[in-house]
């Protein structure tokens, strides 16, 4: 019995309505309890979706379980067929179905319908949404693509685009961009799944010569299932960032056989430039902490440090299939993977760290919003505020624009810190000014002068407190902590004036 | 504006609205679970810990719409395989994690445990945990069951579950207490306020509410308590409490100048305030939200409304939309309609207002969709389809999470289905 507040991941079935939503002709028949439907909102609320999922739900009550759900089961899989003739089905219970054990697969084949009918097992007690989405993809696909069969001879080499899915962190976008990438290099691209194809489409997965893999949350099995039984290669590189946008080109055209010089040269990122720029500068060694899916996190450590500049102080995912590729990661930045779905210890972390720029998902932002900390989104789960109206990719060299702008916007300019460091003891500067873009409620944090660090109370000499004025408002927790931290670790009772400027020293960067 | 209807007769539940039809299919509504999202905020030191899946910690999440800043008074103790296959035992994993949430959580007085689908089936015995954890936690918090599963409950009826659990716990009345007024169902806090004035200026005392706002204030109840019904999904809270020997008091809901006035009048006579007496303290305020509602009713006046059954508010807003708006009314649904309760209701309503309990919502929305009705009122995942289908909708969960009882608020319950039109008359894209 596990005790949660808030989830990072729904339960497997809605990973499963994730792929059935992004898709065309599927339907999917899932043996719920009334309830289970508020699924439904989060596709047409969250995503503003304007039609409701594919979705047909037994919703049966207490009443139906003396009788025989399993007859409701069969009637609600045939008035779906019968209502929305979709191309091919997929079957499977809820959490509450799953006890049942009405086993839905085999009702439906009992059924005979006419269209491929897929049957899921999601075990709902142990796997979650990513995984279910997974899953389901892979079950689609393994069920659709049939067997290998010869490749049309092509002037071009074809490529499937595999992961993208309803409801997850700017699909939409990244596939238009990286359909545009592989233009430019002069790769077709065949079938994008699930997201926008029909049961018909994943018929045709098997001629193309490779897959490209988005999003190996949801995407890697199915992938791995492809090598194997159509003997498409796909790729390992996950085009977020400047270099891994790079590394995914070299890669693609590799497996295309092509010559990558000329999409290389065309990228048309601004991020390098606006990296170099002088008002950059500040941006140097600012401290990040980041927390998402396994994809996202492990992508946006390495923008961190080897596109902005910055220092990784945290990286985590709540994504434990993938907690040994986040753990490779994070000892390359010299940190220990954070790896929980618990969201208190997320923030726990957060706070003990206290970084200037959090980068995580809408969890991290309610954190950092709490902490008074700048914030930027860059992983599912989303919220509506993720599904803006323009484009807005992540992957790809255009991508990397988008990300320059939202990590670097919450954070304060250069030229606006060295400005306020040059009129720090005018009227409009003071300490209750927070940074204007981060609204007025984001007064920073202060805490009273005596702190309890490590069981050891900290006294602040009247001196060193004045002294502690004099540093700009914006810096000056930090330097707080650190001088806290300092004197804690070296067993001083009392900050003077010395052990603030000892601590400066110790610290500095 | 209509008369007042008169309301004698209704005790023997004598109606002749339109003939319900049952409908049996798809239900496209939310789990009792739902009702933690106001329940929490309306007795602000309870807390309240689902014992169920990964499923219902992710529906409350998501049928709170936003996530909480702090740290919510509501959780999930979510079930494993080991919890399931029997490897770990139950009561010790459920003791466990109230152990460590009521160490964590040092304020929280009342503690419900609240049953979901999973935890029905597989039949865990939480009135017993709660016996339990009661002894041990005794006196600082006292511990309470109810089930909000989606096999047993359909959104609002999980209130009903939650107060119905709190009813035998309150304290019986003095002996010779004098006659007192409950008034039964979650209102906001300020709709509570201004009928706690009202009531007083009528007369009518000592005035007290359930739920309370603070676990410890439990208002007593015996044979000299009457109970008006604030909300109409409260079958099970009214049977608890007239098994406690409280008397209902018979009323339409309070939702409209016309619908409060009869709610407050059928207390008011219960009472023995005379009718003068009650014209004079009401009047003020009723013309105020009749002014109130002069402002929509251009808007909405003869526009047709689709309801989809949603909280079994339905009756009640159908009456108003039908009487005070002059709204044209294309079908009420409701997940369930209680008939002794809804009577009043049912009397003042349009008798060419079919009324359809239960749901097959595919056929629903075929009826809807060749209805063309001008405003649908529906869930959250009903309301972007039909507007993209060319529909106004209204969200009905907007209902639960406003203030929208009483004379001050009538008003603002006539602007929530006035705005989506309004909306749509401004916009040019």
């Amino acid at each position: 019995m596990q005790l949660t507040l808030w989830t990072y991941e729904g339960p497997p079935h809605v990973g499963a309505m994730r792929v059935a939503a992004a898709m065309r002709g599927l339907h999917y028949v899932l043996h719920a309890p009334q309830g289970d439907t508020y699924a439904d909102l989060l596709f047409t609320m969250i995503e503003r979706r304007d039609m409701r999922p594919p979705v047909t739900y037994t919703t049966f009550q207490a009443r139906d379980l003396g009788a025989d759900t399993a007859e409701l089961f069969k009637s609600a899989a045939r008035e779906a067929y019968e209502r929305f003739s979709p191309q091919a089905m997929i079957v499977g219970a809820s959490c509450t179905a799953e006890l049942l054990q009405d086993d839905p697969g085999g009702l439906a084949k009992a059924l005979d319908l006419p269209c491929p009918v897929i049957p899921l097992e999601l075990p709902a007690y142990q796997k979650k949404e990513n995984w279910g989405a997974s899953e389901t993809f892979y079950r689609l696909v393994r069920g659709l693509a049939g067997a290998r069969r010869d490749r049309p001879s092509r002037a071009r080499k074809s490529c499937n685009i595999l992961g993208p899915t309803a409801l997850g962190f700017r699909c939409r976008d990244d596939v238009r961009e990286i359909e545009k990438l592989l233009a430019t290099l002069g790769v077709d691209v065949n079938v994008v799944a699930p997201l926008g194809a029909s049961p018909k489409d994943l018929t045709r997965l098997g001629d193309a010569d490779f897959n490209v893999l988005l999003y190996p949350e949801i995407g890697l099995a199915a992938a791995q299932w492809l090598e194997r039984a159509h003997g498409q290669p796909f790729t390992r590189s996950i085009p977020i960032g400047v270099g891994a946008t790079r590394d995914f080109v070299v890669e693609v055209a590799r497996m295309a056989e092509i010559d990558p010089a000329t999409a290389l040269e065309t990228n048309d990122s601004r991020l390098p430039w606006y990296s170099r720029s002088v008002d950059s500068t500040y941006l140097t060694g600012k401290r990040v902490f980041i927390f998402g899916d396994a994809t996202h996190a492990i992508a946006a450590a390495r923008i961190a440090q080897d596109e902005l500049g910055f220092e990784v102080v945290g990286l985590g995912t709540y994504a434990r299939e993938f907690a040994r590729d986040v753990r490779e990661a994070a000892a390359r930045y010299g940190v220990e993977a954070l790896v929980t779905d618990d969201y208190l210890d997320v923030e726990a972390k957060v706070a003990e760290l206290q970084p200037e720029l959090v980068l995580g998902t809408q969890m991290e932002r309610h954190i950092a919003k709490r902490l008074g900390l700048p914030c930027a989104v860059i992983s599912a789960p989303v919220h509506v505020q993720d599904f803006p109206a323009r484009y807005s990719p992540h992957m790809g060299f255009e991508g990397a624009n988008v990300i320059f702008d939202s990590w670097v916007h919450p954070l304060m300019m250069g030229l606006e810190e060295h400005l306020l460091t040059m009129f720090r003891d005018d009227a409009e500067f003071h300490d209750g000014a927070a940074p204007s873009h981060l609204g007025e409620e984001q007064e920073p944090r202060r805490p009273s002068s005596a702190a309890v660090v490590s069981d050891i109370v900290l006294a602040w000499a009247d001196d060193a407190e004045k002294e502690l004025k004099k540093i700009p408002f914006f810096v000056r927790g930090k330097a707080r902590r650190n001088t806290e931290k300092f004197a804690a670790e070296r067993g001083l009772a009392t900050i003077t004036v010395e052990t603030l400027y000892d601590a400066k020293a110790h610290f500095a960067r | 504006m209509n008369a007042l209807a008169p309301l004698s007769g209704l005790a023997n539940g004598a109606c002749d609205a339109a003939p319900v039809i049952q409908e049996r299919g798809q239900r496209e509504v939310f789990c009792g679970l739902t009702g933690i999202v106001w329940l929490h905020r309306k007795i602000q030191d309870a807390f309240f810990l689902v014992v169920g899946s990964r499923t219902c910690a992710h529906l409350i999440q998501s049928a709170a719409g936003v996530m909480i800043f702090a740290e919510p008074r509501f959780a999930t103790a979510i079930l494993e395989d080991r919890d399931l296959a029997g490897v770990a035992d139950i009561d010790d994993e459920l003791d466990a994690v109230v152990d460590r949430l009521l160490a964590r959580r040092p304020e929280i007085k009342l503690l419900f445990l609240v049953g979901s689908c999973p935890s029905e089936v597989i039949k865990i015995d939480l009135s017993r945990a709660a016996a339990r954890q009661s002894r041990q936690h005794a006196p600082r918090v006292r511990i309470l069951s109810y089930s909000g599963s989606g096999i047993e409950t359909t959104f609002t009826q999980g209130e009903d579950a939650c107060l119905a659990a709190l009813v035998p716990t309150l304290p019986p009345e003095a002996e010779g207490a004098p006659h007192s007024l409950l008034v039964v169902g979650a209102l906001a806090d300020i709709v509570e306020d201004q009928f706690a004035r009202l009531f007083d200026v009528l007369g009518v005392a000592p005035v007290r509410f359930l739920p309370m706002r603070r676990a410890a204030d439990l208002p007593p109840v015996g044979p000299s308590t009457s109970f008006l019904l604030a909300q109409p999904f409260l079958a099970d809270t009214a049977h608890a409490l007239q098994e406690r020997g409280a008397r209902w008091i018979e009323a339409p809901f309070p939702l409209g100048a016309e619908g409060v006035t009869l709610w407050l009048r059928a207390a008011a006579k219960a009472f023995g305030v005379s009718e003068a007496r009650f014209d004079a303290v009401t009047s003020p305020a009723r013309a105020r939200a009749e002014q109130a509602l002069a402002h929509y009713r251009d808007a909405l006046a003869g526009k047709r409304v689709f309801l989809f059954p949603d909280s079994q508010l339905e009756p009640a807003l159908a009456r108003f939309l039908a009487r005070e708006m002059a709204m044209r009314i294309v079908e009420i649904g409701t997940p369930y309609l209680h008939r002794r309760h809804m009577a009043a209701e049912l009397y003042l309503l349009p008798k060419d207002a079919p009324i359809v309990e239960g749901q097959h919502v595919e056929k629903q929305l075929d009826r809807c969709r060749a209805a063309r009705p001008d405003l649908v009122v529906c869930g959250l995942g009903l309301a972007n389809p039909l507007e993209a289908e060319g529909f106004a909708t209204k969200w009905s969960i907007e209902l639960l999470f406003s203030p929208i009882q009483g004379y001050d608020q009538a008003g603002d319950l006539a602007e929530l289905f006035a705005r989506p039109l309004n909306r749509r008359a401004r916009l040019e894209v």
